[in-house]
């Protein structure tokens, strides 16, 4: 059993930098590395092109991380969890085998599934955030409950290099690696209470380094291109010790732990896993050297008896419309603009957004700020049920260069596809994950 | 003497759902108390009246020290479906450091 595990995480979302993964894997003296892609909707995204196609399903951005990655993992003996398997961690694991064939290394991946549960649910369930069944929110596309540590535990038993899943509550990944390395119970709440605190600490990874946090010349971060992701060191006790590879650019600091261990927090004396329920009220965080914090009290209560499920729906369409305005007036051109759209847009949206974009568009106000603007942006939004439809938005304000106010220049036109989130809960007695083994 | 919230703390601001949270870290630990007796659920609701249309919970966590507030319906509906330019609300710390309070430091 070992004294000290490393856990490196290399990404925090599914859009994040490869070149910080990369560093950890050549320079991070790793045990384990961790990468995060999975938010709320990347699966129901996922799930739809599953649908078009049996093969695809998992992170776009997985062949091209497993090519720079798997020299170095194997290189460097690193075992690899990330839940890039999205809606196919199956297929997810075939590619990255093949993947290693091309490179001739030989690999071992355990892909986790269980999690998706849409042929489980009737559709009747309530949702949590409206109350009602889920149907009435669209048609269902995805339906993922959040598996936790005890799924990923099977796997890391194996010799597995690289452990693939799809929706596992992010603190999770961080969870299994140090109850698998230290043998510790998962019905130690203590122990899982502070492995939840270091994986929500680490689950963003450049935000604990000074990613999300740089304000200039109030929070300044050094060598900010070059931002270097986490690394946490964990003793068999539960000290986490917090640091980056050296010569990387960012900063870890008892600000930036703070901010990342209160970020998205509901309830800081409950934070819900499938693991347990974390208390971060007794947290010590202190700086032990530049660059580097060390963590200590998290603790929790038995996890909850149900799993809660991700639940993606078709939501329709957004159209949307930019046009441009500057110099003298421009706010004003802008405004009328705007009202304008309004007005010729009203019979057919019931909802229609206007905003100012360098004036109000993000704060909806601006607290006593009024400056007068050299330059705005006219910003319209409204929802549609079909895409023709969400494209007269656009086509609205494209118009307005014949139609509209003096001056306007830089119009642009948009229609997403929509796939809204609610979720549910589920007894975790319905859920039953598996380990499938792929080789290279 | 009148102070912007920004001068003596920062902020993270996160999203669930339709819910937003508001972390409030002082520079100084010293500052902690200025910000729990004046930075209060009704004060911030007062300020955020044009963002925050449901509860405001504060927590206070002297172990940091920092505090947190969950604000509940502020984000249009949601990450998936907002309409609004910023979905997630991710700039809204900086809405709450806009706020004065009256320090005598």
């Amino acid at each position: 059993m070992k004294h000290k595990i490393r856990i490196g995480c290399g990404a925090g979302f599914s859009g994040d930098r490869l070149e910080p993964a990369l560093i950890l894997a050549e320079r991070g003296e790793l045990d384990y590395l961790v990468l995060e892609c999975l938010a709320e909707r990347t699966i129901a995204l996922a799930q739809k092109r599953k649908l078009q196609d049996a093969t695809k399903g998992y992170d776009l951005l997985l062949e091209r991380r497993m090519h720079s990655l798997l020299p170095l993992i194997r290189k460097n003996n690193i075992r690899l969890i990330t839940n890039m398997g999205a809606a196919n961690p199956i297929a997810a694991a075939e590619t990255i085998c093949q993947i290693a064939r091309q490179l001739h290394l030989d690999i071992i991946v355990a892909a986790v599934t269980g999690d998706d549960i849409l042929p489980l649910l009737s559709g009747n369930e309530n949702s949590i955030e409206t109350g009602e069944s889920l149907h009435t929110s669209g048609k269902l596309i995805s339906a993922n409950a959040y598996l936790g540590a005890d799924a990923l535990l099977p796997a890391l038993a194996t010799d597995a290099h690289i452990i693939i899943t799809g929706r596992v509550a992010d603190p999770s990944l961080f969870v299994a690696p140090l109850v698998h390395s230290f043998g510790w119970s998962l019905d130690d709440t203590e122990r899982i209470g502070q492995a939840t605190v270091i994986g929500h600490l680490m689950e963003c990874a450049g935000q604990l380094t000074g990613g999300y946090f740089a304000d200039p010349g109030k929070k300044d971060i050094p060598d900010f291109a070059n931002l270097g992701h986490p690394f946490v060191d964990v003793w068999e006790n539960g000290t986490a010790i917090f640091s980056k590879v050296q010569g990387t650019g960012g900063t870890i600091s008892l600000a930036t732990a703070k901010e990342q261990l209160l970020y998205e927090v509901m309830d800081p004396s409950q934070y819900f896993t499938p693991d347990v329920i974390a208390d971060f009220t007794g947290v010590h965080l202190t700086q032990t050297e530049t660059n580097q914090i060390q963590v200590v009290g998290g603790k929790g209560q038995q996890k909850p008896e149900t799993l809660k499920v991700s639940v993606g729906y078709a939501a329709g369409f957004i159209g949307e419309g930019e046009i441009s305005y500057a110099g003298n007036n421009a706010l004003q051109r802008a405004q009328l603009a705007g009202e304008t759209i309004r007005q010729r847009l009203s019979s057919s949206f019931s909802d229609i957004r206007i905003d100012y974009i360098g004036s109000t568009s993000v704060h909806r106000t601006s607290f006593g700020h009024h400056p007068d603007p050299y330059e705005i942006r006219l910003r319209v939004a409204a929802k549609a049920s079909t895409s023709i439809q969400a494209a007269l938005v656009g086509e609205e304000v494209e118009a307005l260069y014949t139609n509209g106010p003096a001056g306007g220049g830089g119009a642009r036109k948009y229609i997403h596809d929509v796939v809204g989130i609610v979720s549910t809960l589920i007894p975790r007695t319905q859920v039953q994950s598996t380990i499938s083994l792929y080789q290279s | 003497m009148k102070t912007k919230l920004y001068d003596i703390a920062h902020s993270r601001a996160g999203d669930k759902g339709n819910t937003l949270t508001l972390s409030l870290i002082p520079y100084k630990p010293e500052y902690y108390p200025i910000l729990c007796s004046q930075v209060t659920v009704a004060s911030v609701k007062q300020h955020l009246n044009d963002i925050v249309s449901g509860e405001i919970i504060r927590y206070e966590l002297p172990n940091l020290p920092a505090l947190h507030f969950v604000c509940k319906q502020a984000l249009l509906g949601g990450v998936t479906t907002s309409l609004a330019m910023d979905t997630h609300g991710k700039s809204l710390s900086f809405a709450l450091l806009e706020m004065e309070i009256e320090v005598n430091i």
